[in-house]
């Protein structure tokens, strides 16, 4: 039910846009270059995707006075790096981005391990039970998280884990997705006889996964890192259940708490979120396309 | 056990010697080739097992096992201050929350701002796939570019545009002004606040949409538009008679997700509300149900009653999966 129909190439390289699009000489008598009209709308959502980040940072170097005031500012004030450091002390942002980085850390780096070995088993391995199981792992993507936090939350409380990071990263572990996008990878990036030579050379299964399969899934590996990384870093309602705002906060806990403050200074909750988006963007700057990629593979599904 | 293995790798010492070698040395050998066999066919007999057994281990303890638990503290009353403590009662926290006003309230409202939001996403994203299927200059930076605000959380992106919905000097309010429109009051109306907060979901999202169905577009058989210009086709037919017919199991799955999405959304209507609650609004206004079942839970202690909740909201999503899956095949069949 799950063929593969992504650009035939084998993806050696981290999948990427494809550069060379193919000719359009058909369609409609001309190359299909893009209109002046198509980059007139990119250019508006462009701003609009780019805007409300722009103007978080602008909001950030002003001062609340400036900010309650029309027009609303549309250029940098001077109070930048003064609102950065007080947001920092106030929300606890040191100690919530360490938080967050082993959060995020640590639940991707193990989706991305059990991925690619169930992954692998899904796409290589034939056992009993291979496609019923499949399928269960793809129903699993239509189970949304929220119903589960009750019982999750009761827990965390006999447990006595609320405020520890565990209780984040325990549940944040398994990624339905995160099979199904490994699984599609393999089928094609890695060849049965490459397996198969090394079964004959006899090597166990570990050793399969460890000198054949990580080689070869690496790309995906990290694009499939990336993703997951973005994805619990982002997290919002479960860490906001478990974890308080100043205590021992994630990222986006912390910054939810400085919105919600009695004495609201609107500059500085703009300088709150503009940190706990930064880390974020310097990603997507760096690696957008390969991230685009990657969701662009993901999403492929027949 | 019987001793040959067809299966095993080549012993090391290839294959048996001619001639007839001392009998105790063959009977090592053969033994210690039966035990390798043996164990290289539990290697793979087992081992796909083992692999996909650490996924279905942790699903199983924080998905599937949380679950059902959750339908089974909805038949209980259960407080937060005593989370062990649960006395059966049956369906009586459904018919309670059936007979909250409030209920209704949010189920209505996640319906509207579900709609709201997915709608002109889905739409925009469509579109924007359409336009970056064509041959661009910088086609990458428009993708990055579109793709920014899914790395921004909801609560960074939430904060935001509270300011920029902000009555008094909310860049939006300030924009209308300027065409001659007057001000709005994005938070305590109730149409306007909807708007406001789908306006959160729909920045986040569409981008990404967007690149799904790019991805779709891409996966497209050229010589499916070559015969359709053939036949005389124009662009937009070839739309609507190539593409989108192409594209309707990612359409599907894209609602399906999106559908889930939208039936839980609690990030951006709680950080919207200036009142700091999870009330949605001074008057629910934009309280959905994903806000009510925290506010039943956490807020007024109720763990039974959100579980209720829980399940409720677990049960429209059957429906409406059912739903999608009777007009998907009504679809196929009719084409």
């Amino acid at each position: 039910m799950t063929t593969t129909l992504t650009k035939p190439e084998p993806h050696d390289a981290a999948p990427t846009a494809p550069r060379v699009r193919r000719p359009r000489s058909a369609r409609a008598g001309g190359q299909m270059h893009g209109g002046p009209i198509a980059y007139v709308i990119l250019a508006v959502f462009t701003f609009g995707s780019l805007f409300p980040l722009v103007w978080t940072a602008i909001a950030a170097s002003r001062d609340n006075q400036r900010l309650a005031q029309t027009p609303p500012p549309f250029w940098f004030g001077s109070n930048l790096f003064k609102n950065l450091d007080i947001a920092w002390n106030d929300a606890n942002l040191g100690k919530a981005f360490v938080n967050t980085t082993i959060v995020a850390g640590t639940s991707a780096a193990t989706i991305v391990f059990l991925s690619t070995i169930a992954g692998f088993a899904f796409a290589k391995l034939r056992f009993r039970g291979r496609g019923a199981m499949m399928l269960i792992v793809i129903g699993t993507m239509m189970v949304p998280p929220q119903l589960s936090i009750i019982p999750l939350y009761m827990m965390v409380a006999k447990l006595e884990w609320t405020d520890q990071l565990q209780a984040v990263i325990l549940p944040s572990l398994v990624s339905a997705f995160g099979v199904f996008f490994m699984r599609q990878y393999l089928i094609q990036a890695l060849p049965d006889e490459i397996i198969e030579a090394a079964r004959v050379d006899g090597a166990s299964s570990w050793r399969v996964v460890w000198h054949v399969v990580f080689p070869a899934a690496r790309p995906a590996m990290a694009v499939l890192g990336m993703l997951m990384f973005v994805q619990t870093w982002n997290d919002f309602l479960w860490p906001f259940l478990v974890l308080s705002q100043t205590g021992n906060p994630t990222v986006q806990v912390a910054v939810a708490g400085l919105g919600r403050g009695y004495t609201p200074d609107q500059s500085l909750i703009m300088a709150g979120a503009l940190l706990g988006t930064l880390p974020l963007l310097l990603v997507f700057a760096i690696f957008g396309k390969q991230i685009v990629g990657g969701i662009m593979q993901g999403a492929v599904k027949g | 056990m019987s001793t040959h293995d067809t299966a095993a790798p080549p012993a090391k010492e290839g294959g048996a010697a001619p001639g007839r070698p001392p009998a105790a040395p063959v009977d090592a050998e053969a033994r210690r080739r039966a035990r390798l066999s043996r164990r290289w066919q539990r290697d793979i007999r087992w081992s796909p097992y083992a692999f996909v057994s650490p996924f279905f281990l942790l699903f199983l303890a924080f998905g599937l096992f949380p679950l059902i638990y959750t339908g089974w503290a909805s038949l209980h009353q259960v407080e937060m201050t005593a989370p062990t403590d649960m006395n059966w009662v049956g369906l009586r926290n459904y018919t309670r929350i059936f007979d909250d006003d409030f209920f209704w309230n949010a189920a209505r409202n996640t319906l509207t701002i579900g709609v709201i939001s997915t709608v002109p996403q889905l739409l925009m994203a469509m579109g924007l796939a359409h336009i970056l299927n064509y041959r661009l200059r910088a086609s990458t930076f428009y993708r990055v570019a579109m793709l920014a605000p899914y790395a921004t959380s909801i609560a960074a992106a939430s904060l935001v545009f509270v300011l920029l919905f902000g009555r008094d000097y909310g860049m939006i309010n300030w924009a209308l002004d300027a065409v001659g429109v007057s001000p709005v009051d994005w938070q305590n109306d109730k149409w306007p606040s909807q708007i406001a907060v789908s306006t959160i979901i729909i920045w986040r999202w569409t981008g990404y949409n967007a690149l799904i169905y790019l991805a779709a577009m891409q996966a497209i058989p050229q010589d499916l538009y070559e015969s359709a210009a053939l036949d005389g086709a124009s662009r937009w037919q070839q739309f609507f008679h190539v593409t989108l017919p192409s594209l309707r199991p990612t359409i599907l799955f894209t609602v399906v997700v999106s559908t889930i999405g939208a039936s839980q959304v609690f990030g951006e209507p709680l950080l919207f509300d200036a009142n700091k609650g999870a009330s949605g609004g001074a008057e629910h206004q934009f309280q959905t149900l994903g806000l009510y079942l925290y506010e039943q839970g956490w807020i007024n202690q109720h763990l039974g009653r959100a579980s209720a909740i829980a399940w409720t909201m677990f049960l429209i999503l059957i429906v409406i999966g059912i739903v999608n899956y009777v007009i998907s095949r009504r679809l196929r069949a009719s084409s």
